[in-house]
């Protein structure tokens, strides 16, 4: 038979217009639903660029916040007679909490995913998996309160370090919510990787760690970097955690030992009352588009990752 | 199917419907927004205006003193808690909007108080001796008397009345130094420096625990004296302020029975208990 439409045969027998009209009806929901995320992630958009924009265009807000203020100074002080943006030290805090926290974060996200999709008996996976998964799910404020009250002081006995809120602190604490973002990416790569490949390399005498090491893992590896960028995302615009534990002096320091202050900390901290319109309140909006869009790009190069792994998965 | 979808219906439906019920039947409600400093200061007000009024309803947040302002501007609350005086531009906005400028009422006073580790020794700090700390001039414990350690400072963030107030009052001109490690709350604070024997930070005087408060003097010439209420009222506790209601026109209906209780002798007796100090 040829007709038109294959797969009209399978509709089943009495459908009547209430029937379609229903189905319409629900289509129609789906769409909506669908393009709401995509609305609002638009108007977001739109309201964090037209927020900064002063800070490009507008000669009365450059005066006092230009880009070339942002270089200018070493200081980050914008409430005071004569208000500092200096990002400077905004950049490297951030920098500094990122880089520790990934340090921490990704041997332990990408060695655990290896553990369980290919060393966990499956019981062990089944209350590894869930545990992992719980800690996704604890309120980054209360991680930020446990890393304020409990881990400083672990940090500092460890250390010596002078300030107990520090970047290694915040990176540790850090590190804890976005664990659970790699672990859970890098299994699932894990896991999509045909068992054919790993009865292969057994077959050729490998053992199960350099199956998993350098058959599984090289063939998922898209996956465990989409997961990787994915915690880097979260780990650039994570916001309480840090406010928390990182003790938010505005220094230029490399040195995981001294305090910290983010991008993210800075606008939590200080748009609660900036005067609307101001030069600071266009100021921590620019500070907003610097992270959207650093945050943007991160999950593309995520996204490209993912579908380089479905291809050569499916090529397989 | 369809009978689960109607069963879900009447269930939202019914759920609408005591939510309204429940918002109608409250009529005597009042808002409070504001000053983080104020937040307990304002639940015990609440608490104990509650009980004697069965039916109102008082709901206190915070947010910090500009919050309070900002949401006292927008409409968004009946009564703003500020930890400083509003300042002109805010007045200015109040007026524009409603025709009047905000009415002030003081209800209690604060000693901005500082607080070292319970293991450290100093007693006592001049005004201008703080400053050098905030400022970063001094950054070792034993320029000022103490330990050969190293000094933590902490304090509030900039959105906090505490910090403007501080800044003003403490450190006039100048900038707080980069090195401040800035901390949301007071609450905050407190719990760093308890645990810090190289901290110090400052806050509203009701916060003090778990940590040492140290006396403060004006000057070399005048007495240290300690954030106790018989200092601040007199005025010889050099770094003590108001703190304040503000409203958007006259106090009337629930609103005024509310400010009348804060201002009544039991309502000044909450201020003591929570460890501010009273407005009269």
């Amino acid at each position: 038979m040829n007709r038109p439409f294959p797969h009209a045969g399978l509709r089943p027998r009495g459908v009547g217009v209430g029937q379609r009209r229903r189905e319409a009806i629900i289509t129609f929901l789906l769409r909506v639903s669908a393009f709401t995320g995509v609305a609002g992630l638009l108007l977001i958009m739109v309201f964090v660029f037209m927020g900064a924009l002063p800070v490009l265009v507008d000669p009365e807000t450059q005066k006092e916040a230009g880009l070339a203020a942002f270089f200018a100074t070493p200081l980050w002080q914008p409430v005071g007679d004569i208000p500092k943006y200096g990002l400077t030290p905004l950049l490297t805090g951030t920098l500094k909490v990122v880089i520790v926290a990934m340090l921490f974060a990704v041997p332990i996200g990408v060695l655990s995913a290896v553990f369980a999709s290919e060393f966990a008996p499956p019981r062990l996976r089944e209350l590894l998996k869930p545990a992992i998964e719980i800690l996704a799910g604890i309120p980054s404020v209360v991680l930020g309160f446990f890393a304020l009250i409990v881990t400083a002081s672990w940090v500092q006995a460890v250390t010596g370090s002078v300030s107990r809120l520090n970047a290694l602190n915040a990176g540790f604490a850090l590190a804890l919510g976005i664990v659970p973002v790699i672990f859970t990416v890098c299994e699932d790569a894990l896991r999509a990787v045909p068992r054919s490949y790993r009865e292969a390399s057994l077959a050729l005498g490998a053992s199960r760690w350099q199956t998993a090491w350098s058959v599984t893992l090289p063939a998922a590896g898209a996956g465990v970097a989409a997961g990787i960028l994915l915690g880097l995302a979260r780990a650039v615009g994570e916001t309480m955690i840090v406010l928390m534990a990182s003790g938010n002096a505005a220094l230029i320091s490399a040195s995981p030992l001294d305090s910290a202050r983010t991008l993210s900390a800075s606008i939590a901290a200080e748009l609660a009352e900036v005067v609307v319109g101001s030069p600071h309140y266009s100021v921590l909006f620019f500070l907003g588009a610097l992270l959207f869009v650093t945050t943007f790009i991160i999950n593309v190069f995520a996204g490209l990752f993912i579908e380089r792994l479905r291809q050569r998965l499916r090529g397989a | 199917m369809r009978r689960t979808g109607l069963g879900i219906a009447v269930a939202v439906f019914a759920t609408l419907g005591v939510i309204a019920c429940g918002s109608s039947s409250r009529r005597s409600m009042v808002t409070l927004k504001g000053s983080d400093t104020m937040v307990i200061l304002g639940q015990r007000w609440a608490e104990s205006f509650m009980a004697a009024h069965p039916g109102a309803v008082i709901q206190v947040t915070g947010g910090g003193s500009g919050t309070g302002i900002a949401a006292l501007i927008n409409g968004t609350t009946d009564v703003c808690q500020s930890s400083r005086p509003m300042k002109d531009a805010e007045r200015q906005q109040l007026q524009e909007k409603y025709g009047n400028p905000g009415t002030e009422i003081l209800v209690a006073r604060d000693g901005l108080t500082l607080y070292v580790h319970e293991s450290n020794p100093l007693e006592a700090l001049s005004i201008a001796q703080i400053k050098s700390v905030y400022t970063g001039e001094v950054t070792n414990w034993k320029a000022l008397g103490g330990p050969d350690l190293p000094i933590t400072v902490y304090g509030r963030e900039n959105s906090s009345g505490t910090y403007e107030y501080f800044k003003e009052h403490v450190l006039g001109a100048a900038d707080f130094a980069a090195a401040v490690q800035t901390l949301p709350g007071t609450a905050a604070v407190v719990n760093a420096v308890s645990m810090d024997p190289n901290g110090i930070g400052y806050g509203g005087a009701a916060y003090a625990k778990g940590v040492r408060e140290v006396a403060v003097r004006k000057d070399e010439a005048t007495p240290a004296v300690l954030p106790k209420e018989e200092f601040v009222r007199d005025g010889s506790y050099p770094i003590s302020r108001g703190l304040f209601f503000y409203l958007r026109k006259a106090p009337e209906g629930g609103v005024q029975e509310f400010v009348s209780f804060v201002l009544s002798d039991s309502g000044q007796s909450v201020v003591t208990e929570v460890g501010y100090f009273p407005a009269r």
